[in-house]
């Protein structure tokens, strides 16, 4: 979708700010919320997918005035209700009042923390060869989906090289619409900075992403 | 190294959390309520045990930071079979290290040279390396940072008083799948034969974004 979320290129948010010893967590309820998100998660809750786009679905305004954690709470309250874990007259009294649905994993213990210590394994088995190579020239599909997708804007339509190929992947656009892996090979493809922003760009510049399969078109 | 919070004495939970920066008994805000209430919710319904969540935040305030991915740089300068071996597939090499029990696939290491320097940023969510690098701080999860790492990266490094040769061309790796990008420092003059214990000393957190350069070898205890 193209939400706020999808920020490269953007201007007037401002000069990055960097603070010095900064805490892991700024206050506790940070810490609180993102383990409850990893837990759910890892129990089956949802997929890191769904997680990325309940955030984005947030109205912009509210995404773009909202602390990181207080956007995840946010997004975590929109999956929950939407995936029937939790109703709404529970948030508003603070209590559990019904019983529970079953978590595809089962309850989140202890013995469940090692697991969520590392990222989820997204390689799968490919469906097909590859349909590129490492030079290749492609251009970023001109695409609108109004629905999760993890190819930026701001590469859209543009021309770049195939630099890397990094296996056949879950596709999170599937993903995170309840889809399945629908496997799609993963390519980091490389732009020129002054074919993304004109003229004036830095001549030094190029910039990568990592593209699935299905963003890409033969240039 | 970042500091750890003054709370541990308080960390179980929903029931007694409370602002770090917050005396006990005042007034508790919006979003410590509203989190509390959802912990309870979800530990009522039988959803998740709170003593999983202690040991979830615990291990991100204690255990996992960027001091595992200087003692990867580190190796990295010191031994060149584990440099190789780090740009083939780092996954697998920081593995074999031993530092962390579990490593996720597809984390690809990115080496900096004369003349090149790798920043890495996540322009469509927060996607960062954590297992060797711990959660991301705020700024890389923020809108400016976010915004013009790919267009203006130079203008970015400036805000972290970083100056770049003219001619160092900058390459920006947005990480927009699962894969996760550690940058590989240049190793500073004048460090060679040091032990990696010293070595890691010089390797900052931002050198391994590429928002930062690593430490002087002065700036190392002896």
């Amino acid at each position: 979708m193209n939400g706020v979320h999808d920020m490269g290129g953007m201007d007037g948010f401002g000069p990055v700010s960097p603070q010095a010893d900064e805490p892991v967590f700024h206050a506790v309820w940070e810490g609180r919320v993102m383990a409850m998100m990893r837990a759910m998660g890892a129990a089956g809750a949802w997929n890191i997918d769904m997680s990325r786009y309940s955030r984005e679905t947030l109205p912009p305004d509210v995404y773009l005035s909202s602390s990181y954690y207080r956007k995840w709470l946010l997004g975590m309250e929109l999956l929950l209700l939407d995936r029937g874990f939790v109703d709404a007259g529970e948030i508003a009294a603070g209590h559990a009042l019904r019983p529970a649905k079953q978590l595809r994993r089962g309850k989140f213990t202890p013995a469940d923390v090692e697991r969520v210590m590392s990222r989820g394994k997204f390689g799968r088995a490919a469906p097909a060869p590859a349909r590129y190579r490492p030079g290749d020239r492609v251009r970023a599909r001109n695409m609108h989906p109004p629905t999760h997708t993890r190819l930026p804007r701001y590469v859209r339509g543009h021309v770049g090289l195939v630099e890397r190929v990094h296996g056949c992947h879950a596709f999170p656009d599937s993903l995170a619409v309840g889809g399945g892996d629908d496997p799609q090979w993963l390519y980091t493809v490389v732009f020129g900075g002054r074919d993304l922003w004109g003229d004036d760009a830095d001549p030094t510049l190029t910039v990568s992403v990592d593209a699935f399969e299905p963003y890409l078109v033969t240039a | 190294m970042t500091k750890q919070p003054d709370h541990r004495h308080d960390r179980h939970g929903a029931h007694h959390d409370h602002d770090q920066h917050h005396d006990h008994g005042s007034e508790l805000t919006e979003m410590q309520l509203r989190v509390r209430a959802l912990e309870t919710i979800l530990t009522e319904k039988g959803y998740v045990d709170q003593a999983a969540l202690d040991a979830i935040v615990d291990a991100y305030e204690t255990k996992i930071g960027p001091h595992i991915g200087q003692r990867v740089v580190a190796r990295a300068w010191a031994d060149p079979a584990f440099r190789k071996a780090l740009l083939a597939d780092g996954t697998a090499a920081i593995a074999g290290l031993g530092l962390v029990s579990r490593i996720g696939d597809h984390l690809v290491a990115v080496e900096n040279a004369p003349g090149l320097h790798n920043m890495v940023v996540c322009t469509l969510c927060s996607c960062y390396p954590w297992e060797v690098l711990g959660l991301p701080p705020v700024w890389y999860k923020s809108a400016p940072y976010r915004a013009r790492a790919v267009k203006d990266p130079r203008g970015v490094l400036a805000e972290f008083g970083v100056t770049l040769p003219a001619d160092t061309r900058i390459r920006v790796w947005d990480s927009t799948a699962e894969t996760r990008f550690l940058v590989l420092p240049l190793q500073p003059a004048g460090t060679e034969g040091w032990s990696e214990e010293r070595l890691a000393q010089l390797v900052t957190r931002d050198a391994m974004i590429g928002t930062g350069l690593p430490k002087r070898p002065h700036e190392a205890a002896s």
